[in-house]
């Protein structure tokens, strides 16, 4: 610490920070209605092979969980005790695991996908913002081979900027331990860069983007 | 045999018309000794604009060669030569976009807490490259020249990276009659000159410049043309080597045909 | 004992020479050069975004002592464990300790630049530990005993077959040069391992100073499974990673993205803030960060070329770089490749010994030019050779140039300089010359031409 004190000293003031609104001029943006957001994030999401599917309500979000769990031949999922996700834990015919309490890693590692609920949507970069205190941990939405997030559309928000502002608002001084925003399943282009899903992460993410949550 | 492929022009005779400008040519070491024909094409096309031309032969380098060595101390003995003798010149054209570089963006880095900082810094801010002092301060981008080929253009990098330098030589070759211009993939990308770096660095140089070498050919055009002479005496050399039909010319060559 | 520069200068000319190198990488650069010309179309103003960057990293930079200090008093607040290093070698002590202390066997690691820097699998297996890299290139290029090819592509060099070979030799696995099934092998490798590992070494890409948190960007989420499933979690962090404001990652992640692979955001990018919260039901029990300074400080000092601390390893000066692209990245010799290699090494290893890394260069500044926080790469190249300079023998480094000046400044002397070797210039003793075999091995001399420019000015009169 001394030597980067000592480092600094003889140099003048260095140059302002920007303010936020300078900074967010230059970024992509997105007019913040629903229907705008809503487009966007699908467009973001088709070219990111993340799969949306917009259900009008709880029952229709439930009949499609129980189509994508058949298709992909679910032999057991992990839930945890969302809002929006214990809503539609009965869609599943196959055993469930859940992991808001201490749960075994071993047991989560055998589930053929991991249900969550999310803390937004961010329209402009088709992202899916998650925190380990409120979608269930840091391991459910990247061990299963099959992510499947529950929202509904309250959650689109306009871009990255306003992401960040909302966790502060909503955690203030108490940030969960882990935040993380999950923009399409899992990549890599490590070979010859030829793109390869699935790489540590879900090879395949779904939204459920339901319309009317009530 | 010639170096960069210059068709032969007969000396001008000197005219007398005055436009007003002061303007001094600064025709650095390896242009004088191995690329007169540009420095002659350079006057010959200044005087058809109607300006009447200084030269100090005893002006013989911008220093450029000491000071990407990192011997600042040498480079500046020789610009401060140059500062002083080039102190009332209105305008300094050069030909190359490497030694135009070096005089007017680095002569004030160079003198930076010297005493003649403020002299240099002047002098600097009156030296131009060739094509942008005719397209960009004089405002001329019909020369009347005639040159019926076709060409590809290569970037020099100082010129492009540090004075700026795109559209002028580009807005001039435009306006050349019968002359096609074919834009070559990567025209931006460095030729592996690099002054002492192409020695330094053989391989690395060569590399790069065959690569140059062949995503001009691609084009199909005739002649590399280049606002520097340093990148076209690096691809210049490499084409003869391989006894390459591609042949190169400087801009000021090409803008003094008629 | 050979120099760095005698290596350089020998491994670089290999590789320089192999045609077959050279096309792979040109395709390699042109996929990255179209993807990032998209990924740069996306934002509002890409020039005004790389300006707010350079002003944030230009403020934190200068305030760093600050700004480290917010960050360690919030992430310490967590319960995470600050560790600082003056050096590698106290760094690699830190690590060797933590381990040691928690009883852990396996380690897994993410990329982690600093990592390499401070050679800490070496370190570690030397101790009886096992270390496996998790993320694909660089699980690769560890199975081949090499370093990593480029920061962000470990195994840009390899070819398909290349790695099949690999895992079939080092794996055992039926051979295949698919890289679907490639990958899928590495993941069913590393799955085993990232539930067996008890301690996850990981990176970062940003530490933000605000809310004490670390921030990683991939696209794999082996760093999100290194950070999730071991109790023990280390994290290498270089002092200068530090950026003041949440939400100055608004910025960051994209142009990082954008930069590095030309994607608008990378598939996952993550805040870690510490230690499994009381509330949480999963994360590391412990955890660590080492806080590196290995000469940045230097740096740091060094008014001149201080931002090139602001550099958040994105890659793009070396997928621009024409040096780097003809060269590839294991000529280097060094942890730090590219541009921005060749401007950090001589303060990390030493003026003398590795100066020549600012000499190979033409310096034509297309690094400085794609920089996205405006790093001034190019002239820091120029202002090491200055420097390197007044710690070489003056013998050696200014008497060329000292009788380059004597003779420019005395246009008697030049010309007849000029003249006499256009008498000699094509006697083979002379053009045959060693002296001239560097530019004569591939290229024609040009010509001293029979009447130089002086000598028309002067005669017409």
């Amino acid at each position: 610490m001394a030597r980067i004190r000592e480092a600094l000293a003889p140099s003048g003031p260095p140059p302002k920070l920007p303010d936020q609104e300078t900074v967010n001029a230059a970024l992509p943006s997105v007019k913040p209605d629903i229907a705008s957001m809503r487009e966007e994030f699908i467009n973001q999401s088709n070219q990111l092979r993340t799969e949306v599917r917009v259900c009008s309500d709880f029952s229709e979000a439930s009949g499609a969980l129980r189509e994508i769990a058949v298709e992909g031949g679910w032999g057991r999922v992990a839930l945890h005790r969302g809002p929006s996700v214990s809503r539609l834990s009965d869609a599943f015919s196959c055993p469930v695991m859940w992991t808001d309490k201490d749960y075994e890693k071993s047991e989560l590692e055998k589930c053929d996908a991991g249900v969550t609920e999310c803390d937004a949507l961010v329209a402009s970069t088709g992202s899916i913002l998650i925190t380990s205190r409120s979608c269930g941990g840091r391991a459910l939405s990247v061990l299963p081979p099959h992510h499947v997030v529950v929202a509904d559309a309250g959650k689109l928000i306009p871009d990255l900027s306003t992401a960040f502002v909302n966790l502060k608002k909503t955690y203030g001084a108490d940030m969960p331990g882990f935040i993380s925003f999950i923009t399409g399943p899992s990549r890599t282009g490590d070979i010859e860069r030829i793109l390869v899903l699935g790489a540590h992460g879900p090879r395949r993410l779904t939204v459920l983007l339901i319309e009317d949550s009530l | 045999m010639k170096s960069t492929g210059f068709i032969a022009t007969p000396g001008y005779p000197k005219r007398e018309v005055n436009r007003g400008m002061n303007i001094t040519v600064f025709v650095p070491c390896y242009v004088d000794a191995c690329y007169p024909g540009v420095g002659i094409a350079m006057v010959g096309l200044l005087e058809r604009l109607g300006h009447d031309l200084k030269f100090h032969p005893e002006l013989t380098c911008c220093g450029q060669p000491a000071f990407n060595a990192g011997c600042w101390d040498e480079a500046r003995k020789v610009a401060a030569r140059n500062v002083d003798v080039l102190t009332d010149a209105e305008a300094v054209v050069v030909p190359s976009g490497s030694c135009a570089a070096m005089m007017r963006k680095f002569y004030p880095e160079l003198f930076h807490g010297h005493p003649q900082e403020s002299e240099a810094s002047a002098v600097a801010g009156r030296c131009h490259e060739l094509s942008s002092f005719i397209a960009d301060t004089l405002g001329i981008t019909d020369v009347g020249a005639s040159f019926p080929h076709r060409v590809t253009f290569h970037d020099g990098c100082h010129g492009m990276r540090e004075l700026g330098i795109k559209t002028a030589p580009r807005k001039l070759l435009a306006d050349v009659k019968g002359l096609e211009l074919i834009e070559m993939e990567d025209s931006n990308v460095c030729c592996g000159f690099g002054g002492t770096f192409a020695v330094k660095f053989p391989s690395i140089s060569t590399a790069m410049g065959e690569t140059k070498i062949g995503t001009a050919s691609e084009t199909g055009a005739e002649y590399i043309v280049s606002n520097d002479v340093s990148c076209l005496m690096h691809i210049g050399g490499l084409l003869k080597r391989r006894n390459d039909p591609l042949k190169t010319i400087h801009l000021a060559e090409v803008l003094v045909q008629t | 004992m050979t120099s760095p520069a005698d290596k350089f200068t020998e491994k670089s000319t290999v590789v320089a020479e192999n045609l077959d190198h050279r096309a792979r990488i040109r395709d390699a650069m042109k996929k990255y050069e179209g993807t990032r010309g998209d990924g740069v179309q996306r934002f509002n103003d890409w020039e005004a975004a790389r300006d707010s960057a350079s002003r944030i990293k230009g403020n934190v930079i200068g305030r760093l002592n600050h700004y480290l200090e917010q960050f360690v008093d919030r992430i310490e607040a967590r319960g995470a464990r600050v560790h600082w290093a003056e050096d590698s070698a106290e760094a690699r002590r830190h690590v060797l300790d933590i381990l040691g202390r928690a009883g852990a066997r396996r380690v897994i690691k993410s990329k982690v630049m600093t990592g390499e820097e401070i050679s800490i699998n070496h370190a570690l297996e030397k101790a009886g530990y096992e270390v496996v890299e998790s993320d694909l290139g660089e699980f690769i290029v560890q199975l081949r005993r090499e370093d990593p090819y480029h920061f962000v592509f470990p195994a840009m060099h390899l070819s398909r077959g290349e790695i099949g070979d690999l895992f079939t030799k080092e794996l055992n696995t039926p051979h295949s040069s698919e890289p679907e099934e490639l990958t899928m092998v590495a993941r069913r490798e590393l799955r085993k391992r990232f539930m067996e590992a008890d301690a996850g070494i990981c990176g970062a890409n940003f530490a933000v100073a605000e809310t004490g948190m670390i921030s990683i960007t991939e696209n794999e989420g082996n760093a999100r499974l290194t950070c999730a499933m071991p109790r023990i979690q280390i994290a290498l962090v270089g002092i200068e990673k530090v950026i003041p404001r949440l939400e100055d990652l608004a910025l960051f992640l994209p142009m990082l993205a954008t930069s590095g692979t030309g994607q608008a955001l990378t598939c996952y990018n993550s805040l870690y803030g510490g230690p499994r919260l009381q509330d949480e039901v999963d994360g590391p029990e412990e955890f660590h960060i080492v806080l590196l300074d290995n000469r940045r400080t230097v740096v740091l000092a060094d008014e001149e070329q201080r931002d090139s601390l602001h550099c958040i390893r994105c890659g793009a000066c070396l997928n621009v770089c024409p040096i780097y692209r003809n060269i590839g990245g294991h000529s280097y010799g060094a942890t730090y490749q590219g541009p921005i290699g060749s401007v950090l090494t001589p303060y990390f290893k030493g003026l003398r010994a590795w100066s020549h890394l600012a000499h190979a260069s033409s310096l034509c500044g297309a690094c400085t030019e794609i920089c996205p926080v405006k790093i001034d790469l190019h002239h820091h190249l120029l202002q090491t050779r200055r420097n390197a300079v007044s710690v070489q023998p003056a013998r050696k480094a200014r008497w060329p140039y000292a009788c380059f000046a004597f003779m420019m400044n005395r246009p008697r002397i030049y010309g007849f300089a000029v003249r006499v070797m256009r008498r000699l210039q094509h006697w083979p003793v002379v053009s045959g010359r060693k002296l001239l075999r560097p530019w004569t091995k591939s290229r024609e001399l040009p010509e001293i031409a029979p009447r130089s420019f002086r000598d028309w000015w002067k005669e017409r009169g």
